[in-house]
């Protein structure tokens, strides 16, 4: 110790001339990045709780909002926002690090004052707060920082090169360890439930899928759909437009997935594992007309229930515009037959090449319960354009069906197909198929209404046509058709500017000035179905009731204003496969309770 | 000196019995019980000490600890890999980004993630940001412990300075949640180097400035100079770490024995003292604070500008980690910290276990150390073993 110890702490002194470094109020500002209080856009935000989920303190609730403008239960929206309770909150940040939609934010702003507690529990957004509109404050770091995958893990194809001259299918299906990488993206929101028309439990067979435990997946499955290997195909999936991990990335392939289960399991164990070895059978009898997805759907269920069901199909096998619309390479009749083999083993008995007429349906209706028709859309609607009335005008309908029954149809050198529907697209690409296989080489043109960006058809749909080599040419409208010698020489179309109204009706407008001639030795119209309903007789019909569009009015268990019939498939709802299979179960279950009800 | 130094009569004291203990007899009148702490400012958190003193002399000492449990290590379990860090971090308020390190660490261990090289710069600046601001809170903290009040004020202003900056880089000030499973959540802000350069600069200043104050200062030097002497011995009876180990002349520094992150690439040397007393103890964490802003600056001055700073991970709302088990240590400010993972395959640890070396220094060190010193130096000994109570009582 030294005198050098006694002076030199008293340096310190020095600091008493430099000015205080304590901050007053106002509160200085939060950094860029401080995490604050929480702001939501509720107009983006989609309420599929993924913030809820991740929230280790369970600090994040998703609740109802209703009357604020922005926010309603529709599809792709829960309707629900989340509430956050700061009184949990420790403002980790990790909900606006997951958020799908990157709704949910953090602002710089961190003093808050309130005298009543319960002030602290909020719906951002909703709850107007003063840091609403602050700039600054905690977001999602990085466009690539993601807490789950955002790509798709892409399905094998046969290439276009390989698959453009024949009917076999050409998606491959996922492997064990794609299915489940593919599976672990799921978020879990369960927003795609909400929106299929069957409500399939579609994270809990996601879920199974991960853990490799397909016999859970295909009960889940077969709790609402009972045909999935079908389904797992050819589905129009509303799912995977609503799905919230496409928000951001690539939205999960919901649809192949769904296939990957049903292809684990071979027909054989369906039994076993969906436990309908002994099913009790009652006395009560339904006849069903025409065995397309809402009858087959309808008459699954019916069974379970212990009724005893029977399909009447017109033509040689069941399916209807499974089998005979769709082509097979999208969907193998092998498939189409797994499922429905199975519905048949529960029971359910098939007359096939019976057409049901006015006198028959009476028939069946005084020797069965009730009498359910699923007829469908298989009448072609004609554009009734000059020149359509030619032989070589087809309906792609008719031509599908022939395809399918192994007729010989016509294949010129030059085929125009009118029509951007789902439809279209299979008629245009089985047409390349048969082309190719018979001249080498491709001339199909698809043209339609619609602009690119509006036409119905799925987008892979397209996509995969003009790979194959067909020409897809939207946003015409048909004219004439020029006829030469009694040949067709080719379709005359004009830009068509607008297709609706300003009510939203059907009035297409065309710029007569812009013109285009598509050559075509042979014209396909696919521009719609409409039903065929000869078989109910002028007595019937007086006592049903029908909408503006023609359709057949229903009450919600698909009955009609006649109660022994029931009602279902594309003819109420749709058109396509899976509003078939939901309103088939829903029919199934007002029928039991119309059964059971009646004693 | 010797004439204010009195000795005192021995025979008051307990005496050593056969097996070379004191025999304490409470009946006999001659000792006081007394509780310092839990509601104690002198004591470095939430725990308390039951002392038996004779005289100003202590003669028995007890650790009570158990005010502050909350069972995070229990909580983690019930948490999704990606929710248990933000639980970990609370098991050491001080010097929290070493609980995200190490906790970050195991589950990447466990799943076999291996981080990008800019997450890597980034965390290892982070954990030395870290270690400046705690060693600005315990340096100064140590002349607080004899009544030199001043040096805690300047300290306190230069954390807040180091805090600022966390607040900028991570988005808070105490609990910084900036590391995640697979890297980290961003980088660096625009001109935060300089901003950095412009604190560290203020630093300098400020350990010239308490050099002149404490370390050259008689009081303290009265107060902290061999008293609480910790024998070399003890060093691995008692599972010493850290400042404390390398004071007493044991060079350990898990940095530099189990180079982690991108410490191998750093140019630093720990330094090591013979004898541990609170002076040399407070000492060294004043040569590593010198040491923590040289390793700042060689950082910045190396780190990459621009690159991924966190790799892909499993979809975090159902990452299922194997069957494993991990054990992850790092250099904290207090000295070697570590983090036991055991996984079971689900989406949640089956158990995690922290050691830190608060448990073993405060716990069973502090008892025997305790003995024979007087009341008025129980702060200083404990503040220069830098105790940190929840980390005891995870």
């Amino acid at each position: 110790m030294s005198l050098k110890d006694i002076l030199l702490p008293f340096k310190a002194w020095a600091n008493v001339a430099k000015e205080p470094v304590s901050l007053k109020n106002p509160m200085r500002e939060g950094a860029p990045r401080y995490r604050g209080f929480h702001k939501n856009d509720i107009e983006t935000c989609i309420g599929c709780g993924t913030c809820e989920a991740i929230c280790e303190n369970e600090a994040i609730v998703m609740v109802p909002v209703e009357g604020v403008a922005g926010v309603e239960t529709k599809s792709g929206d829960s309707g629900l926002r989340p509430l956050i309770d700061y009184g949990r909150c420790c403002w980790c940040g990790l909900c606006v690090d997951i958020c799908t939609t990157q709704s949910l934010t953090m602002s710089n702003e961190h003093t808050w004052v309130v005298t009543d507690p319960e002030e602290l529990k909020f719906i951002p957004g909703v709850d107007k707060k003063t840091w609403d509109n602050n700039e600054l404050g905690w977001k999602k770091p990085a466009p690539n920082y993601h807490f789950y995958g955002q790509e798709r893990v892409s399905m094998g194809e046969l290439h276009a090169e390989e698959r453009g001259d024949s009917f076999i299918e050409f998606v491959k299906g996922y492997s064990k360890e794609q299915a489940q990488l593919e599976a672990d993206r799921c978020v879990e929101c369960g927003i795609c439930t909400a929106t299929c028309p069957a409500h399939m439990g579609i994270p809990e067979y996601i879920k199974a899928v991960r853990n490799n435990d397909m016999e859970e997946g295909l009960r889940v499955l077969y709790a609402t759909n009972p045909l999935p290997e079908i389904c797992g195909r050819i589905c129009t999936h509303k799912c995977e437009d609503v799905c919230s991990v496409g928000q951001q990335g690539e939205a999960l392939s919901i649809r192949w997935l769904k296939r990957y289960i049903a292809d684990q399991i071979p027909s054989e164990k369906y039994h076993e594992i969906l436990d309908t070895q002994n099913i009790y059978k009652g006395d009560k009898k339904i006849a069903l007309i025409g065995a397309g997805p809402a009858s087959l759907s309808a008459a699954y269920y019916l069974s379970l229930m212990g009724h005893n069901c029977t399909i009447y199909e017109k033509l040689e096998k069941a399916g209807g515009m499974m089998r005979y619309g769709i082509p097979s390479y999208r969907l193998p009749y092998d498939q189409i037959d797994k499922d429905i083999n199975y519905i048949e083993s529960l029971g359910v008995q098939f007359v096939y090449n019976t057409n049901v007429d006015a006198a028959k349906l009476m028939e069946l209706n005084k020797t069965h319960d009730v009498v359910y028709i699923g007829t469908g859309l298989h009448l072609g609607r004609s554009t009734g354009i000059p020149g359509s009335d030619h032989e070589h005008v087809f309906q792609s309908i008719d031509l599908l069906r022939k395809i399918t029954q192994g007729e010989e149809i016509m294949v010129p050198e030059k085929v125009v197909v009118i029509g951007g529907g789902n439809v279209a697209m299979d008629i245009t690409r089985s047409m390349v198929r048969l082309q190719k296989a018979k001249y080498g080489k491709v001339h199909v043109l698809a043209t339609s209404l619609e602009s690119e960006d509006i036409m119905p058809a799925d987008r892979e749909e397209v996509v995969e046509a003009r790979e194959e080599g067909a020409i897809i040419d939207p946003g015409w409208g048909p004219k004439s058709i020029e006829i030469v010698d009694e040949k067709i020489k080719g379709l005359h179309v004009y830009k068509c500017l607008s297709i609706f109204d300003e009510n939203r009706r059907f009035s297409p407008k065309f710029d007569t000035e812009d013109k285009k001639f598509f050559e075509a030795d042979m014209v396909i119209e696919s521009i719609g179905q409409g039903m065929d309903i000869s078989y109910l007789s002028e007595e019937l019909k007086s006592k049903l009731t029908f909408d503006p569009r023609g359709r057949l009015t229903v009450n919600k268990n698909f009955q009609s204003s006649l109660p022994w019939l029931f009602v279902g498939g594309d003819m109420v709802q749709g058109p396509d496969v899976i509003h078939g299979i939901a309103n088939g179960h829903k029919a199934a279950i007002g029928i039991d309770y119309y059964l059971n009800s009646k004693k | 000196m010797s004439l204010f130094h009195i000795e005192s009569d021995r025979s008051k004291y307990p005496q050593p019995g056969d097996d070379g203990k004191l025999v304490v007899d409470l009946d006999s009148h001659k000792y006081v019980k007394l509780w310092q702490g839990p509601n104690h400012p002198g004591v470095t958190g939430n725990m308390a000490i039951e002392l038996t003193l004779a005289g100003d002399e202590i003669v028995q000492a007890k650790t009570h600890v158990g005010y502050l449990h909350r069972g995070f290590e229990k909580l983690i379990e019930r948490r999704l890999f990606l929710q248990g860090m933000q639980t970990s971090i609370r098991m050491c308020v001080a010097e929290p980004d070493t609980n995200e390190y190490v906790y970050c660490q195991c589950v990447e261990e466990l799943s076999g993630i291996e981080i990008p090289e800019m997450a890597k710069w980034i965390r290892t600046l982070v954990l030395e940001m870290s270690r400046l601001q705690s060693f600005l809170r315990v340096v100064p903290g140590q002349g607080g412990t004899t009544g030199l009040g001043i040096g805690v004020q300047w300290g306190m202003y230069m954390r807040e300075l180091i805090l600022d900056r966390f607040e900028e880089l991570t988005g808070g000030r105490i609990y910084h949640m900036y590391f995640t499973p697979g890297g980290v959540r961003g980088l660096l802000p625009q001109g935060f180097k300089k901003r950095m350069e412009e604190n560290l600069k203020e630093i300098d200043d400020f350990i010239i400035r308490i050099d002149d104050l404490m370390y050259s200062n008689a009081v303290f030097k009265k107060r902290t100079v061999d008293v609480a002497v910790i024998n070399p011995s003890w060093v691995d009876k008692y599972g010493i770490v850290g400042p404390v180990a390398r004071s007493a002349g044991f060079n350990r520094d898990v940095r530099k024995d189990y180079p982690y992150l991108i410490y191998d690439q750093l140019d630093f040397e720990p330094k090591v003292m013979n004898h541990s007393d609170i002076y040399n103890r407070s000492r060294i964490r004043w040569y590593e604070l010198q040491q923590s802003v040289d390793l700042i600056r060689q950082i910045m001055a190396r780190m990459p500008e621009n690159g991924d700073f966190k790799a892909p991970t499993p979809n975090v709302l159902h990452w299922e980690i194997p069957k494993g088990e991990a054990y992850v240590r790092a250099e904290s400010s207090r000295g070697e910290y570590g983090l036991y993972m055991v996984t079971d395959g689900s989406t949640k640890p089956r158990r995690v276990n922290l050691r830190g070396p608060s448990y073993t220094q405060a716990v069973c060190l502090l008892e025997d150390m305790l003995v024979g010193a007087n009341i008025a130096d129980v702060h200083s000994i404990m503040v220069s073993l830098q105790t940190c109570p929840p980390e005891i009582e995870r």
